[in-house]
């Protein structure tokens, strides 16, 4: 693996660019659920000075040591996963730090920014983040069985645990893509991704009108800055794994914009038609379709 | 604002029972001191955050006066205003304004309307958890001068002597427009640099503490809620 100050620099642009990208994809999603309700909605700069205001709020609380490392955290599981996928394939600055088996520790970066979380909300001592932090990660556990499944199906189909092999092995037409010669393994990740995405129907963790914005709810001024920051980052890496994973990976930037609009569209899109589940439904909900389709997807390439 | 005279209190006497000093005896069999409003709470007094230099201070107000998160707490009648500014018809997103959950995370308090004197606690309370710098927006004239509720014995007159006001939004009710004028007045004050309510309650902290404590008889909290 390369580790020059250049290919450090390149990497570093390719976060701005994705966090930039990102705040642009949230304001217009939120933008097209105003629509749909019948709004306007948001200006489409309002999470830059949202972000502006946060980080230069001029009272900040501290519960204790862990309180801050919680969106520290979070933070480093957002900006982790984005350093091991290949955002442009093909090209050396944008492949950023992917190497032989990324796949295995994608998958722990996802978790392991909810992990930090919890252990800072409930420093926070709000009952209600407790409670949020609970369901999040009995919930999240569920979501990452049929993600988990999923992916074991394309590591046994495509004999690698390699993003950049993954996405090489797609090359060649839309027909090559796992979408088409894994269906099974791509409706398991697709309807996992409806939860990690955190849009209603499962929601749940962050419910503002239930419990107050849940594991948050203590974390205000810089703080929620560094999580609003990581959430840009977090949406178009989860949704740039899933277009490497199922969709073809992507060859231009372009290509990479259009395709994370359209899967963080999916989840908006689901979002916007159902309504909110309870944590026992949500739970039950991944736990049937989903992991039987994943489990399908395994026993088929057998 | 600072004209009334500060009037010494005995706050002790206020001290709801389960603030009081106790002993308590532990597991081992030791005899533990507990003193609730010392142990249990943050006792630091708010200070006076001075602004940044001009030029960065002005852009910091533009951001702040863009992004007006609203604590989504109804004191009175008031309140059922509120609701309709998210519909379509009024949707005061357009405007930077949006509704957050929790106090830490709000920058504009709406106090919509009567204030009873049991709710005046939880604004207080819920006021000075907010990060500064935060601004109040009264609504309603029950905010003013006690409107329709001028003799209740339960309900505040004036709540310019509890909690600093940046903004009144007059009527009885106002209607959401009126709301979204109050917001755009708002952001014209933050956006000159007058919207420094905050600090003006630190300075007068003693003041506010009096009057507050006057009327609220089962004072039951520390001074500052952090």
């Amino acid at each position: 693996m390369d580790y020059s100050i250049t290919k450090f620099l390149w990497t570093l642009l390719g976060l701005f660019i994705v966090l930039n990208w990102g705040m642009l994809m949230s304001s217009t999603m939120r933008r097209i659920g105003a629509r749909v309700a019948g709004r306007y909605g948001i200006p489409w700069y309002q999470p830059w000075i949202d972000l502006t205001k946060l980080y230069s709020l001029r009272t900040q609380l501290t519960h204790g040591t862990m309180f801050y490392i919680g969106p520290a955290f979070r933070l480093m599981g957002g900006v982790g996963m984005f350093l091991f996928i290949p955002m442009v394939f093909g090209n050396e600055h944008w492949s950023n730090y992917s190497f032989s088996s990324d796949l295995i520790i994608i998958l722990y970066f996802q978790f392991f920014g909810m992990l930090g979380m919890a252990l800072g909300a409930s420093e926070g001592g709000q009952p209600y983040s407790a409670i949020g932090v609970s369901r999040g990660l009995s919930q999240f556990t569920t979501i990452e069985l049929p993600m988990t499944l999923a992916i074991i199906s394309l590591a046994v189909q495509y004999h690698t645990l390699s993003f950049t092999d993954i996405v090489a092995a797609q090359q060649g037409g839309i027909t090559h893509w796992t979408m088409w010669t894994n269906p099974l393994a791509t409706g398991a990740a697709m309807l996992s991704l409806l939860g990690s995405f955190g849009h209603s129907p499962f929601n749940l963790v962050k419910a503002p009108n239930e419990i107050p914005i849940g594991p948050p709810t203590e974390y205000h001024g810089t703080f929620l800055g560094v999580l609003r920051t990581n959430g840009a980052i977090l949406h178009v890496a989860e949704a740039a794994l899933f277009m490497n994973l199922f969709f073809g990976g992507a060859t231009s930037w372009f290509e990479l914009i259009i395709k994370t609009f359209l899967i963080y569209f999916w989840s908006v899109f689901v979002g916007t038609v159902f309504p909110r589940f309870r944590i026992e439904q949500s739970v039950r909900w991944f736990l049937k379709i989903p992991t039987i389709l994943g489990i399908l997807a395994i026993i088929i390439l057998l | 604002m600072n004209k009334h005279k500060f009037e010494d209190l005995d706050v002790d006497k206020f001290l709801a029972p389960e603030n009081e000093k106790r002993s308590v005896v532990a597991p081992d069999g030791s005899t533990v001191e507990i003193d609730p409003l010392k142990d249990y709470f943050c006792q630091d007094r708010p200070e006076v955050l001075k602004p940044k230099s001009a030029p960065v201070e002005k852009f910091l107000n533009w951001a702040r006066a863009e992004s007006l998160w609203v604590l989504g707490f109804g004191t009175g009648c008031g309140s059922i205003e509120i609701p309709p500014l998210v519909t379509p018809r009024f949707d005061m997103f357009r405007y930077g304004v949006q509704m957050r959950p929790t106090p830490r995370q709000s920058n504009v308090f709406i106090i919509s309307g009567y204030l009873a004197v049991k709710t005046l606690k939880r604004v207080i309370r819920t006021y000075e958890q907010m990060p500064s710098p935060k601004y109040i927006m009264a609504l309603g004239s029950c905010t003013i001068n006690g409107g329709m509720y001028y003799d209740s014995y339960n309900t505040i007159n004036r709540l310019d002597a509890y909690l600093p006001v940046d903004v009144y939004v007059a009527g009885c009710m106002p209607r959401p427009e009126a709301l979204l004028a109050g917001f755009a007045k708002l952001k014209e004050l933050i956006k000159a640099g007058k919207a420094e309510k905050a600090n003006e309650y630190a300075e007068n902290f003693d003041w506010y503490k009096a009057n507050q404590k006057k009327i609220i008889k089962d004072w039951n909290m520390p001074d500052y809620n952090w």
